[in-house]
């Protein structure tokens, strides 16, 4: 896709993300939309190696949520990447539903890897990279992390493990939308200087705006071509980019809009570009 | 008795080799622990086998997982209660939940660590590992039974916990032993009572056997290597044949073996059953020895409660 395709298909991937919110009552709307440009570019920038018809592709590069609860954003996009039927979206979080509040990978084709519980999903990246290398696969793992995750420790274990392998093959992302689920985090836990941090554990580090999906393109793309150590993207982004009311406000990391919210969101998608 | 003693995490460290030897799809994993748990060898021996992954027994558990998912079979290693303990989360929603093909080393397991202490006893981590969906459990009685386990799980698909101890302890099983999952052993034949035992309990309820068959008391032994699945059709045979049982393990009572037979027993064949486990509380430092006699984890505590169940019946 080119750029004017990438920003239509953001536009489509917001509308399903409040729409699904809302027909299932509940889910995490804010850090879905924070995430859309770096979840569109990924899998419609022709970044990541995967072929719809075949989920199971020995083949494929893979991709870890590791902030689960914004499966969502990942959902539209496998939907509209043609996993399975758009039609499944209206069916989060329901009884019986290949769409589970957090990502089960048994259940939604092309997930490939379950997750929910946070600060877990770069290690299991890092096991992918290992394996892959153990038996000389060329495949790449990208993980995307939110800000507010990388509070949990296990996330630095991980960044340890990543460099001292030098897991040139790791990919990860971080959503840095500043805000999470009881405020923002300057006012929780502040993450200070996160790119010094990132450097200073040895990776590669490619700072973007994550709103600008030509950005977010050209840093999957450097992030392949350096060798010899993981790369990280971090995203400057806005939780809940594209809805106004939602924009940098905690109570809409994880709420559903009601129908007359719902109408003036679509509305805003959907309106005059900025 | 004259019985060789080995310690069982030989037998975890030479099935590794074993499958490192046969080039089997493997990656062993350690959190700075190698020479405790043995895995030192495949470091030494394999390198290309082996990751350590240092202090971290949260990452190391994420990372056999993604290992895992890859196609290789990992074999995540270090102090049970560490892995059980600190690591449980991502047993449960990232191996487990998956179902993913994770194999989980746990050594130094039950209060024979001995001078470390309560915080390096493992006396929780069957309670933990049995309640997950997916897991495969298993408490080997020795050296050899803990290396046959170990090539067991390597061949088994799915997440599988096994748990052994540090010290060395006699011997009970040869190579010629038959070990499969879900299948308990009989390792004496008796018609009064049956002691279900794990782990090194194994040899003490032997010994009971033996020494109240003098005293005319016919005691059953069932080796009850595997808690999960168990083997409850060796369960309810005992109590229908023998009428009443004692369970026997290196562990807290609350979740181990003896609930695992009482849950049995109390769904499909009510019969008398006493345990002999740690009664609701934490270790000490102190000789492996001297710590199994005060915890009441030996042959004598196991002739009491035999006497103690045979009362009930």
């Amino acid at each position: 896709m080119n750029t004017a395709e990438l920003k239509d298909m953001c536009r489509v991937v917001r509308s399903d993300i409040v729409t699904m919110v809302h027909k299932a009552g509940s889910g995490h709307p804010g850090g879905s939309l924070s995430a859309t440009e770096i979840m569109v570019g990924l899998y419609f920038g022709g970044i990541i190696k995967v072929d719809p018809k075949d989920p199971k592709w020995e083949g494929r590069d893979r991709f870890i949520l590791s902030k689960g609860h914004v499966a969502p954003v990942v959902y539209s996009v496998l939907a509209r990447m043609g996993y399975f039927d758009v039609k499944e979206l209206d069916t989060l979080r329901k009884l019986g539903s290949i769409l589970q509040g957090h990502p089960h990978m048994q259940d939604t084709p092309g997930l490939d890897c379950s997750s929910g519980s946070l600060g877990q999903g770069l290690s299991i990246a890092n096991g992918l990279a290992l394996g892959f290398r153990k038996q000389g696969m060329p495949n790449r793992v990208y993980c995307l992390l939110g800000d507010g995750e990388l509070q949990e420790g296990q996330v630095w274990e991980a960044v340890m493990t990543a460099a001292h392998h030098r897991l040139d093959n790791v990919c990860a992302i971080v959503d840095w939308n500043h805000v999470q689920l009881d405020g923002t985090l300057e006012e929780i836990k502040d993450l200070g200087d996160l790119t010094l941090k990132w450097k200073d554990f040895g990776w590669n580090v490619i700072e973007i705006d994550g709103h600008d999906v030509e950005q977010v393109v050209n840093a999957y793309k450097a992030a392949m071509e350096f060798k010899g150590r993981p790369g990280v993207i971090i995203a400057h982004t806005i939780k809940g980019k594209g809805v106004s009311f939602m924009e940098n406000d905690c109570n809409w990391h994880g709420n559903a809009p009601n129908a007359e919210q719902l109408e003036k969101a679509l509305d805003e998608i959907n309106g005059e570009v900025k | 008795m004259d019985v060789k003693k080995i310690p069982m995490r030989d037998g975890y460290g030479e099935a590794l080799l074993e499958l490192c030897e046969k080039g089997e799809n493997i990656m062993v994993l350690d959190a700075d622990v190698a020479k405790s748990t043995r895995t030192v060898w495949i470091r030494d021996k394999y390198p290309e086998y082996f990751i350590d992954m240092g202090i971290a027994e949260q990452d190391m558990v994420g990372t056999a997982a993604g290992l895992a998912l890859s196609g290789v079979t990992p074999f995540a290693s270090t102090y049970c209660v560490f892995l059980s303990g600190r690591a449980f989360d991502q047993i449960r929603t990232t191996v487990c939940y998956n179902n993913l093909n994770v194999k989980l080393g746990g050594a130094h397991a039950g209060i024979s660590v001995g001078p470390d202490g309560a915080t390096h006893q493992s006396l929780e981590d069957i309670a933990l590992m049995r309640a997950l969906p997916n897991m495969t459990v298993i408490a080997p009685c020795d050296s050899e039974e803990t290396r046959k386990a170990t090539l067991a799980i390597a061949k088994k698909q799915g997440p599988c916990f096994v748990r052994f101890g540090r010290e060395a302890v006699p011997v009970v099983t040869d190579k010629d032993t038959p070990f499969e999952i879900g299948k308990a052993r009989l390792c004496r034949e008796g018609k009064d009572v049956t002691v279900i035992a794990c782990g090194a309990m194994v040899y003490e309820a032997q010994l009971a056997s033996d020494e109240l068959k003098e005293e005319g008391i016919s005691v059953r032994v069932l080796d009850m290597h595997t808690i999960k699945p168990l083997d409850a059709d060796a369960v309810i045979a005992a109590a229908k044949e023998t009428g009443a049982i004692v369970t026997a393990e290196e562990h807290q009572m609350a979740g181990g073996l003896g609930s695992a037979v009482a849950e049995c027993l109390a769904l499909s064949c009510p019969a008398p059953l006493e345990m002999v486990a740690v009664h609701d509380s934490f270790g000490e430092s102190g000789k492996p020895e001297e710590l199994m006699n005060k915890y009441k984890l030996n042959k004598d505590a196991i002739i009491e409660q035999i006497k103690a169940v045979i009362a009930r019946k």
